[in-house]
């Protein structure tokens, strides 16, 4: 029979295929992996923070895996491995700890950040104060009701609206505006940077000093903003939960606030 | 039976096993998911997401898309495949090999690459922009992205089928004084219908299955560019009910097209 060799030649291959699958995923020798999971606005702080850690810390090797809060935690919730979750709300990371996912023990705010309207640098839409928002034609995109970043948008819109400065219209007039709805803020950081949104409400702290020339920024006063806090804590399943405290207490330490505060982040 | 009339000779036992064992696995492998889907919610569950809003707008939308983006796709890609298939022109091989491409990128460089070609700051865009019209971020980006993906899969089949008819049938119409277009209505189309539909439908699938290029270049907003993939997608970071329920409509949808053009396919191939 011709092709009577295909069946072990294939066999052979999947063996193989299996093996490498099975065993291709060990980290550096003698380094142990610390999976983080952080929200989508902490990618630049994180970046620079594990980077730092490794250095400090020679043993430790730091994967990072950045998405929207809220995708983050159904990725927990059907059973992904993580180490750390650092959410952009409490309401995702509390609803992980109500299920019994998370070290209650770990759980705790290390960062605050607030709200801000930001425009291409070429202004396509004209916008110059908040009342621009709800002008009709005008190109707006915000975070879906799940993400973090657009459940205050809609907070902070909500204000505004029972606002007489405002008006009860407002909410109406500036949802009704919106182009795309982001899972997450890098999602809408990138739509306005491009050009191709008018406007875009995100946090503060993705204004940063290497961007700041690429946006307008249109200041949400504090009586209609909302003070985003984020928490941090070890998963219950984290096969490395030592490591994890390490990590979280460098965080909350001196060297994690100091690169905290320098990508525009509030400290607790 | 089966085994003594495809793999003869003393193997025959061994190849049948090894046969029914693939086929097996295979069918499982792809079985298993859909069927984790299935028994993940109650009817109950399924029944009361029907009635989310949501749902209804992202499978209106898709169909609507769908279709139109594959009619756009057969009226295009049906000359031109057969432009193709029967001329020769310097730079075919060129066309050829960019009409595949969309096959090769991944769907999110096809999604950035049409909005800098589309988007208001793009390169076509800003001209149109500059008369008012917006492409980006509307239900005709997430047809154009639909087409970019999926009209590859359409020409290439439809050429295929054009390469395999024999040219005799056009020479015949053509020394009994048929006209070139006639002919290629009454007597080719109807030869290749099959081979067209098919053609068709796989473009159709993937016009509906598509996310990646939709998500960046047409946005993601319910009832205007949130297509079935992006509702999913979306639902499944807060309420996975409505993502199963999405989901399994379009598995039940998809099964039924699939089901409806094999059995028509069959009427035409044995007529």
């Amino acid at each position: 029979m011709k092709f009577s060799w295909i069946i072990p030649v294939t066999a052979v291959f999947l063996a193989a295929i299996l093996l490498t699958g099975c065993t291709g995923n060990q980290a550096e020798p003698g380094k142990t992996e610390l999976t983080v999971f952080a929200a989508a606005s902490l990618t630049g702080a994180l970046t620079d923070m594990a980077e730092t850690y490794e250095t400090s810390h020679p043993g430790i090797h730091v994967v990072l895996n950045f998405d929207g809060s809220q995708a983050l935690r159904t990725q927990i919730e059907q059973g992904a491995y993580a180490d750390v979750f650092l959410s952009a709300n409490t309401k995702h990371l509390y609803a992980l700890r109500d299920q019994g996912l998370m070290e209650n023990s770990s759980i705790g705010l290390f960062a605050k950040n607030k709200l801000a309207v930001i425009t291409p640098a070429s202004n396509p839409g004209n916008m110059t104060t908040l009342a621009d928002l709800a002008r009709p034609g005008t190109r707006l995109v915000i975070g879906t009701k799940d993400v973090p970043v657009g459940d205050y948008a809609r907070q902070i819109l909500k204000k505004m609206g029972n606002d007489s400065t405002y008006g009860p219209s407002y909410t109406a007039s500036v949802l009704a505006n919106v182009i795309s709805e982001e899972t997450t803020v890098t999602g809408v950081v990138t739509k306005v940077q491009i050009g191709e949104a008018d406007a875009g409400i995100v946090y503060e702290s993705d204004i940063t000093p290497e961007n700041r020339d690429r946006f307008l920024v249109i200041t949400i006063p504090d009586q209609y903003n909302v003070i985003a806090e984020y928490p941090a804590g070890i998963a219950g399943s984290s096969a490395h939960k030592d490591e994890a405290a390490g990590f979280l207490a460098y965080l909350k330490g001196e060297q994690g606030r100091a690169i905290l505060a320098k990508y525009g982040f509030a400290l607790p | 039976m089966m085994g003594r009339r495809y793999f003869q000779g003393k193997n025959s036992l061994f190849l049948t096993i090894g046969a029914g064992v693939l086929i097996t696995l295979l069918v499982v492998f792809i079985i298993t998911p859909i069927l984790g889907l299935f028994f993940r919610i109650t009817f109950e569950q399924f029944l009361a997401s029907l009635s989310d809003l949501v749902v209804w707008n992202a499978l209106i939308l898709s169909l609507v898309t769908a279709s139109i983006s594959t009619l756009v796709i057969i009226l295009v890609g049906t000359p031109v495949a057969w432009i193709n298939a029967r001329h020769q022109y310097p730079g075919r091989e060129i066309v050829d090999t960019l009409i595949d491409l969309p096959l090769v990128l991944p769907p999110t460089v096809a999604g950035l690459a049409l909005l800098l070609a589309f988007g208001r700051m793009g390169l076509i865009g800003s001209i149109f922009y500059d008369y008012g019209i917006s492409i980006a971020f509307t239900t005709l980006a997430v047809i154009i992205a639909q087409i970019f993906v999926s009209i590859p899969f359409y020409i290439r089949q439809a050429r295929a089928s054009f390469e395999q008819l024999d040219p005799m049938y056009e020479h015949a119409a053509k020394s009994l004084g048929s006209p070139a277009v006639p002919t290629f209505f009454t007597v080719i189309l109807p030869l290749v219908k099959a081979g067209l539909i098919g053609g068709a439908i796989m473009s159709f699938a993937r016009a509906l299955g598509e996310f990646g290029a939709t998500i960046m270049f047409a946005g993601n907003f319910q009832g205007r560019t949130q297509t079935m993939p992006l509702a999913i997608y979306t639902a499944m970071q807060g309420d996975l009910t409505a993502a199963i329920t999405l989901s399994v409509i379009l598995i039940i949808i998809s099964f039924l097209i699939i089901a409806l053009v094999k059995f028509k396919l069959r009427g035409y191939t044995e007529r």
